[in-house]
């Protein structure tokens, strides 16, 4: 029992463990840039409740994660910092509220519909940023200083520095994981599951479903809002670009990319796609046609679709299956 | 507003809108019949927008040989896209035909960079199209935005008579409804799925042609198309090309007098009527 505990434990453990260690190791470009994927991690985690585990496909998500990084630029005062403590809650909450409006007109609707209504509405909101003077226009905004931690003039940590905000996405990331782990094994998660499984028959079990569904939209959007947060700090700077479609469509693709329905497949895909831009973008592999990075991203997304309908997470079972697929014709000759 | 104004921006709507008909319809078509939801259907707007400034030259800028030449183009693209990509994606869930679409419009875009450039080209009317007609006594109106609109309105009737009149059109009508009963009567669907394809291809493609010369041709105009028709597709209902015409006009119309109306929020408008159809019907206007 013993043993099959620290099997479970220890993966997670592990990862943690060289994510924390990584800053004394690693140089300073390749520690940003792990906390730049740390905090697409928790991203890709919450639209993997909604993609993964409730079986809603939503092609809009980043409106929620560049409602909540304007919102926190947009209620920072000018001239002062700003305490977290107030501004995550107040930018979590822009956040949600956008996410239970569009949830409540486009949980009206399914499957296809359901896609391109995300999409449309978070294109409302792009161009709501885009298009008027509240938030710079298609510049963007400056965060002008960085948000503090204090709790009654007490400042626990220097938030500024590099090392204490890396080890906060690190403390948030793993709190998002374990938030939903334990969602999931509730009572409550096991309704979403039930839903992505067959919704009729739920209903049928007495479930009214949409409340549930209502609850998981607006929840993935508060979490990609933690995210939005956790980016306009780091970034100190937020642009509509933020909220296009082109950001649904990649952090989709982190969820498919890794896994759908398993936590981990998320986080995997999140590092996985980072780390797959960031190899295109490299001038040192591909040198002059490194700018047109999008054409190698685009084809292999493309190829992935072809061959690895399960993701990176099933891809050990697939080889096994095409192992075992093998087997007997070898035995043939 | 005064009538002529009123007039001006009504005319202005109805191009719109036809326009966004021609685009959206392939994408109605394509789900209704093929049941894949295609997003890089923008892109194939934006291919036809930069054949009509590309090809301009070879034919000495002899605008119907352009548009020949484009929609010939435009109809075997389509045909080969759905042998080699489409078609695997008829079997698979929404969210992988998300996905492979999607790739392709990062490699279409990327192809359109590396063959073109991300500048923004301007594409010349026709001269036998230049002039304007005299609105009242103050206002005028371009001929080629007429243009545009007239040929769209015969698309419209010719598609129309297709899909109502023709043995293919019955075809496509039975294939939208029933897959299945269509293959076991004995109709070739593999062919049907591609005519159909290559259609909407085609459709989009030329809606791009004939916009390039007043919409001028730049990066990331598929994209903006797309949205817009995703919503023409959601108020008409998925499937429904006369929900796609009335959608397509209507949306040009909220979208048009909007942007007089309320400059400020002129980008929202087209949404905020989707979401009171949504509120009203959420199936669309006219569901299949």
């Amino acid at each position: 029992m013993i043993a099959a505990l620290h099997t479970r434990w220890l993966p997670p453990l592990l990862v943690v463990a060289s994510l924390a260690v990584f800053p004394w190791l690693g140089s300073e470009f390749y520690v940003g840039l792990a906390g730049k994927i740390m905090i697409l991690a928790i991203f890709a985690l919450s639209l993997q409740l909604l993609v993964g585990v409730t079986g809603l496909v939503s092609l809009g998500h980043a409106a929620f994660y560049g409602v909540a990084a304007y919102a926190t630029v947009l209620l920072a005062p000018k001239y002062e910092a700003a305490n977290m403590v107030w501004l995550l809650p107040a930018a979590v909450a822009a956040a949600v509220l956008y996410a239970l409006a569009v949830g409540a007109l486009a949980l009206r609707t399914k499957g296809v519909y359901f896609i391109m209504v995300t999409l449309a509405f978070a294109q409302m909101a792009y161009y709501v940023f885009h298009d008027t003077k509240l938030g710079g226009g298609s510049d963007g905004i400056y965060l002008n200083i960085k948000p503090e931690l204090s709790f009654a003039g007490w400042q626990p940590i220097d938030m500024g520095a590099r090392l204490p905000f890396y080890y906060i996405v690190l403390l948030a990331l793993v709190a998002v994981f374990a938030f939903l782990r334990m969602l999931l094994a509730s009572r409550f998660g096991r309704a979403l599951a039930g839903i992505r499984g067959n919704e009729q028959r739920m209903r049928a079990a007495g479930f009214a479903t949409f409340p549930y569904k209502l609850a998981a939209f607006t929840l993935a959007g508060g979490l990609a809002g933690v995210a939005g947060f956790l980016a306009a700090f780091r970034e100190g700077y937020v642009n509509p670009e933020m909220l296009s479609w082109h950001q649904s469509g990649a952090v989709l693709l982190m969820v498919i990319l890794g896994g759908m329905g398993r936590l981990w497949g998320a986080v995997l895909g999140a590092f996985a796609f980072a780390l797959l831009q960031f190899f295109f973008q490299s001038e040192y592999v591909f040198g002059e046609f490194a700018k047109h990075w999008q054409l190698l991203l685009g084809a292999t997304i493309i190829a992935c679709v072809a061959l690895m309908p399960e993701g990176l997470i099933g891809l050990p079972g697939q080889l096994r299956a095409w192992r075992a697929r093998r087997k007997p014709n070898a035995s043939h000759a | 507003m005064d009538l002529s104004t009123f007039l001006v921006q009504c005319l202005n709507a109805l191009q719109y809108g036809l326009l966004l008909f021609l685009v959206a319809s392939g994408l109605t078509l394509i789900f209704g019949i093929m049941g894949v939801i295609n997003l890089a259907h923008g892109s194939f707007y934006m291919i036809g927008a930069y054949m009509a400034y590309a090809l301009a030259p070879a034919f000495g800028g002899n605008f119907l040989a352009t548009l020949a030449a484009g929609l010939v183009l435009a109809v075997a693209f389509g045909y080969l896209l759905e042998w080699f990509f489409v078609s695997y994606l008829y079997e698979r869930d929404h969210l992988q035909q998300v996905l492979m679409t999607y790739g392709l419009i990062l490699v279409f875009e990327e192809l359109r960079s590396i063959l073109v450039g991300n500048d923004v080209h301007s594409v010349p009317i026709p001269s036998w199209l230049s002039g304007s007609i005299q609105l009242g006594s103050l206002m005028q109106y371009p001929w080629y935005r007429l243009f545009i609109s007239a040929v769209c309105i015969a698309i419209a009737a010719a598609l129309y008579f297709l899909i109502a009149r023709t043995r293919l059109g019955m075809m496509i009508r039975a294939g939208s409804s029933n897959r299945e009963m269509v293959q076991s009567l004995g109709i070739n669907i593999k062919l049907l799925y591609r005519i159909v394809f290559a259609a909407g291809v085609a459709l989009a493609a030329f809606a791009g042609m004939i916009a390039a010369p007043v919409s001028s041709v730049y990066p990331g105009m598929g994209g903006q198309v797309l949205i817009i028709c995703f919503v023409v597709v959601v108020i008409g209902g998925i499937g429904s090309v006369r929900g796609a015409f009335l959608a397509a006009l209507l949306v040009g119309i909220v979208d048009t007098f909007g942007t007089v109306l309320f400059p400020q929020a002129a980008g929202v408008a087209v949404y905020l009527l989707m979401a009171a159809i949504l509120l009203w019907r959420p199936e669309g206007l006219f569901r299949q």
